[in-house]
């Protein structure tokens, strides 16, 4: 469509039409905010915000639950963990597959593009054996390590390092750099937007993840949010505040590093369909 | 170019061999987590489904008879049942809707796009355990917000009281809604990154030859949106196989009423992890890889894009 052929009506009607929408697609996202702040009698008597400002959930929360003092940090722990360990492999091997050439590149890309389609859940009993028989079940270790591997990641660091103009590495080489401090002062800087990009999905990926750490983690001190908050759902569902609280704390932080590395996000997350 | 041999000889030597050794070492930390945990267990998993299996430890030999078991259990078809159901409602309402959605943003003249955007997008900022825990509040008879928001609308069909997670014909409702709010806005963002690389001309050179919208949506959109949508249908029916958390939380950690909410892969945590027989567990993992396998490979012949790779 073009300027010339809408209406001035038609653009009037469609602009309401989304902001409307966008207004019902906000709505959980504001009750969610307003749950948190009323205390248990307000919560059914306003559907919204209540007149008065009560901090009685997020009491109750640090009171009657981990979330605050543990599941936050474990969550917190894990996921930084687990994108520092993912970046350094998924770069590494990235710029492997997109500047060199060596025996079995071919296999191992199929191979990769194979594990793609595979749904993971097809690998829970094995790994879970595995993993069993190596002692990791019950640890971050069994979480960290098998989550080290990202295709995905592969992937996006070969598409774009694969820009960056051989004759770049080749003028670094004849000034005497070996080839993993290209990896380190040229691969790595040039890579920033990718990099904030990965991170962030990265991150997303493990805070989020559920039914993994719910296979693994017994011990409650080693809960994460989500396997924290199911808990919840079953010994406090009547108390509503309580658990949006423990909800908003949770998603909170992944909203905090979004507005930080917004812009990168966008561009990773649809480099990989546009450029096919 | 000519260099002398003698001074340069040495450096260069071991530069070239450092740089043909440089990849085995830079792929080999990814190449072996990879091999021991992505890979083996790929293969492990096949091996395990022919075998009956207590817990970790204990392994019976029984061929066939996890499949033949999935075949006859009715929990089983259920499960299937409800995982296709779901999918269908995520390829046929939420991808139109979400690239509705795009073609009205992509519009130049709309104020706000980038806040609008932001908007439709947010509620993927939530993973799908939170937003399961959220939805299962919202959906409360009488106070919850869905409710109190849908009855005045819809005072004869949806009365105040109605059971969303209680009631087992409203549960796939229920869960089609709170996935619709999470993932339309996630869809969109590829949608409309697909649209803005159309080359406008092509809209102008439509026009001039007197194409109204929908042909210019048939010869111009199409086309041009035609990669991206694929990779978007496939990976939204892939994930759409996978779904666990959502009804699992949303329905307070269980199944629902009448197992109105389960999917394959809750049944197979169930199998798995609450009984402990891995041996099924990888059955159902292996029945769940296939479906995705067939399903995904139909869709790619079905919109073509085999041929489009050929040419």
């Amino acid at each position: 469509m073009n300027p010339k052929t809408v209406s001035t009506f038609g653009r009037l009607a469609t602009q309401a039409l989304l902001i409307v929408l966008a207004a019902i697609v906000l709505m959980p996202l504001v009750w969610l905010i307003a749950a948190t702040t009323k205390g248990s009698n307000d919560q059914f008597h306003y559907t919204f915000f209540a007149p008065t400002v009560s901090v009685q959930n997020y009491v109750d929360l640090f009171h009657k639950t981990d979330v605050l003092q543990h599941n936050l940090l474990n969550s917190l722990f894990l996921a930084s963990t687990t994108v520092i360990v993912q970046l350094f492999f998924s770069s590494l091997a990235g710029f492997a597959l997109a500047k060199y050439e060596f025996k079995g590149k071919k296999l191992l890309t199929i191979l990769m593009l194979a594990t793609l389609m595979i749904p993971g859940q097809l690998t829970m009993a094995p790994l879970f054996e595995l993993l069993h028989r190596l002692g990791l079940v019950d640890s971050y270790l069994g979480l960290i390590i098998p989550g080290a591997v990202s295709v995905f990641g592969i992937f996006l660091f070969r598409q774009s390092i694969m820009t960056i103009p051989d004759e770049l590495l080749q003028a670094a080489r004849i000034d005497g750099c070996s080839e993993f401090q290209i990896y380190r002062d040229i691969v790595m800087p040039v890579s920033r937007p990718m990099i904030g990009a990965f991170c962030l999905i990265s991150f997303m990926g493990t805070w989020n993840s559920f039914l993994w750490p719910q296979i693994i983690l017994h011990n409650r001190n080693l809960f994460t949010l989500p396997i924290a908050l199911s808990q919840m759902i079953g010994v406090y569902n009547q108390e509503y505040g309580m658990l949006m609280a423990g909800t908003l704390i949770s998603v909170l932080p992944v909203i905090i590093l979004f507005f930080l590395l917004q812009k990168e996000f966008v561009a990773g997350l649809t480099a990989g369909a546009v450029k096919g | 170019m000519k260099k002398p041999a003698s001074d340069n000889s040495r450096p260069s030597r071991s530069f070239r061999r450092q740089h043909k050794l440089a990849p085995y070492l830079f792929i080999s930390p990814f190449l072996l987590t990879f091999l021991v945990f992505g890979c083996y267990p790929i293969l492990q998993s096949l091996w395990l489904s022919l075998y009956a299996t207590n817990g970790p430890k204990s392994h019976v030999f029984v061929g066939l008879s996890n499949y033949q078991f999935l075949i006859g259990d009715a929990d089983f078809r259920t499960a299937v049942w409800n995982t296709l159901v779901y999918a269908f409602w995520s390829v046929f309402l939420q991808l139109p809707l979400a690239l509705g959605l795009a073609m009205l943003l992509s519009q130049k003249w709309i104020k706000a796009r980038g806040l609008l955007r932001m908007a439709f997008f947010s509620p993927n900022l939530m993973g799908q355990a939170f937003v399961a825990v959220l939805f299962g509040i919202l959906y409360v008879p009488q106070y919850g917000l869905v409710n109190r928001a849908v009855h005045p609308l819809l005072p004869k069909l949806i009365p105040l009281d109605t059971k969303w997670l209680q009631n087992p014909n409203l549960v796939m409702p229920a869960i089609v809604l709170a996935s619709l709010w999470m993932y339309v806005g996630f869809n969109m963002i590829y949608f409309l990154a697909a649209l803005q690389s159309v080359d406008q001309e092509l809209y102008e050179a439509a026009r001039v030859d007197g194409a109204n919208a929908w042909h210019q949506f048939r010869a111009v959109t199409v086309p041009g949106i035609k990669p991206v949508a694929v990779f978007v249908l496939v990976t939204a029916t892939i994930g759409s196989f996978q779904l666990y958390e959502l009804p699992y939380l949303m329905l307070n950690n269980s199944a629902g009423p009448k197992n109105s909410g389960l999917t394959i892969v809750m049944y197979l945590y169930q199998h798995g992890f609450v009984t402990g027989d891995l041996g099924l567990a990888s059955a159902i993992g292996w029945s769940l890889a296939l479906g995705v396998l067939v399903l995904s490979l139909f869709q790619l012949r079905m919109t073509g894009a085999y041929k489009g790779e050929a040419s």
